[in-house]
């Protein structure tokens, strides 16, 4: 960081002092790193050993025997592939839908002047103050009575009402120069061709990060799907997982090996896109700052 | 990027361009806003005074029966198993909060502080925060077995901590904190990054340096992100339910069962879903209530000290 390179430059005194800090603070930031590594580490030293070495009375942080023979099990063994299947699936639409969805209104709330506008905002961020469990109830009966209990609509429909990522997308809107509609609208462009191709294009990270951050919610959600779905192949991974235990009972290695499965395209979206979940994440949450 | 420097948000209402309203702009308006109107409507709206009403009722989950007033209401305030429910949320919350909040301040200062590492280190504060619910308890869990579990190895015991009366509540939220607190980490990092450095620049010329450099820039302009971190970390630990549902099913002797745990039983497994909606007002009317008391105590102290 700059700073610290200036004060470190003023004088002995200071450099001194500043060392101390900078070996303090190398000593926390590995420590917490490790701790927060390690768990994952151990469940993956864990799905990589032979299932009697995970219950063997001799204590080892690694496999005495390497193996994949837990990951083979339990892709070969019930329904883990179906499951990831499903968890892309609806993570994919709730995405596509929630992007879609949101970015029209928080265009439309945020551009276009019509009666009611504030009214119909506020309600939207009304939203806020309801958490989605307290629903849970008559979202079940009406899932219920329209049918659709373990039915790909019934798993995805009320994921994808999203107030933050409208609030967060009207924020972003609102700063774009007005002159950029201006110029689309002398051109006789409609709303929809606007947002398309003036709005858009020039919203990149912000869209990207919360494309990203609705799949991985979605990907992981777990209390809704476990209301709604109620048959063993409609199940997403997080809500099989639960299941392998039963399943499987005290076998550890396949037990972590399909944690893992479940986490890594997650995990993998988030590594590969990590720069775009900051970027958006510091633009979403200065705006509220 | 730069509309985290402008007044963009709610407050920007006020200067969005061209305020009058434009006769051409309600058809379009009301075309983009349809489809989010009606998954709004339908998914969020109704049920929300879908929820109030069958409080007032006597309902299973299938069907509504009889109108009965407040009487859920009257059942709920003495019922100890609701309030039983709560002091579990309440205590949930008192071990998360201010860890969660503090931790991933210390994370993000760090994070900020080693440019090099930074990824490295932002990585693993944050990587365990998009693993599925499951996913995190299975791992806890298996650390956290009585026999084989690597916790009990390292430490020389043999506890079952779930099963423990006093350990159950706290090991579930230690399992929480690492697994949530990469957000946080996220949040003060954003808040990090909007300081201007040649306010540090500044005050290092004016001979400040280390923790007095903190004191002087870094914690003012990251005060109010702490504020905003502290409330939404209440709002979501008091929303806990996924952890103890999985980790301990509420036990042991209910010592875990949550506020929502509660409600979800009372809904589901006993379809009282009558009672369990009188629950979830109750619920909502307190989170709503701490998220007012908190915005009141922030402005009140923001005014003291100006």
């Amino acid at each position: 960081m700059k700073h610290a390179k200036t004060a470190l430059m003023q004088a002995p005194m200071q450099a001194r002092s500043n060392l101390a800090w900078t070996v303090i603070g190398a000593g926390a930031a590995l420590l917490l790193a490790a701790m927060w590594v390690a768990p994952l580490l151990w469940a993956l030293s864990t799905a990589l050993r032979p299932e009697h070495e995970t219950v063997s009375a001799v204590f080892r942080w690694l496999p005495q025997q390497w193996t994949l023979e837990a990951f083979a099990r339990v892709l070969a063994a019930g329904n883990v592939g179906r499951w990831l299947f499903n968890s892309a699936l609806v993570a994919l639409l709730v995405t596509v839908l929630t992007m879609a969805l949101s970015l029209m209104a928080a265009y439309a709330f945020s551009q276009l002047r019509f009666r009611g506008r504030s009214l119909v905002f506020g309600l939207t961020m009304l939203a806020f103050l309801v958490p989605f469990e307290a629903l849970l109830v008559p979202l079940f009966r009406m899932m219920n009575q329209l049918g659709l209990i373990n039915s790909y609509p019934g798993i995805v429909l009320p994921q994808v009402v999203a107030p933050v990522v409208i609030y967060v997308f009207k924020g972003f809107f609102d700063a774009i120069p007005a002159d950029f509609r201006e110029a689309a609208v002398m051109d006789g462009a409609g709303a929809l061709r606007i947002l398309w191709s003036v709005y858009l294009p020039v919203s990149g990270n912000i869209v990207w990060a919360m494309a990203i951050v609705s799949f991985i919610g979605a990907w992981n959600n777990f209390l809704w799907p476990f209301i709604i779905i109620t048959s063993n192949d409609m199940m997403t991974i997080p809500l099989g997982l639960t299941q392998t235990y039963d399943a499987f009972g005290v076998r550890y290695a396949q037990l972590m090996a399909g944690a893992l499965l479940g986490a890594l395209p997650v995990a993998l979206a988030y590594v590969l896109f990590q720069r775009r979940v900051t970027q958006g994440f510091l633009a979403a949450t200065g705006l509220k700052g | 990027m730069n509309i985290t420097s402008g007044d963009a948000g709610m407050g920007a209402r006020i200067q969005t361009p061209t305020p009058t309203r434009r006769r051409g702009d309600a058809l379009p308006a009301a075309l983009l806003l349809a489809p989010f109107a009606v998954t709004f409507v339908l998914f969020f709206f109704l049920p929300a005074l879908e929820t109030f009403y069958m409080s007032l009722t006597e309902s299973s989950l299938t069907r509504t029966n009889a109108f009965v007033g407040f009487a859920n209401y009257a059942t709920l305030v003495r019922d100890p198993s609701f309030w039983a429910a709560l002091g579990n949320t309440f205590y949930f919350a008192l071990l998360t909060v201010l860890p969660l909040t503090a931790l991933g301040l210390l994370m993000a200062l760090l994070v900020n502080h080693f440019t090099r590492a930074s990824n490295w280190l932002q990585g693993a504060f944050f990587l365990p925060f998009v693993l599925p619910i499951s996913v995190m308890t299975l791992i806890a869990d298996w650390m956290l077995q009585p026999s084989s579990g690597v916790v009990n190895y390292v430490l020389g015991m043999q506890r079952a901590w779930f099963a423990d009366l006093a350990w159950a509540m706290p090991m579930v939220a230690i399992a929480t904190i690492w697994w949530t607190v990469g957000f946080n980490m996220l949040m003060f990092l954003a808040g990090l990054r909007n300081i201007p450095l040649d306010l540090y620049e500044a005050a290092a010329l004016d001979g400040a340096r280390g923790l007095a450099l903190f004191r002087a820039i870094t914690w003012p302009a990251l005060r109010p992100v702490a504020g905003m971190a502290l409330v939404l970390q209440l709002i979501a630990s008091m929303k806990i339910f996924g952890q103890t549902y999985i980790m301990t099913s509420g036990g042991p002797f209910n010592t875990t069962r949550v506020t929502l745990h509660y409600m979800y039983e009372t809904a589901f497994t006993q379809s009282d879903a009558g009672y369990a909606a009188a629950i979830a007002v109750a619920f909502v009317v307190i989170v709503v209530v701490l998220s007012l008391v908190h915005a009141g105590l922030a402005r009140w102290l923001a005014r003291r000290n100006a």
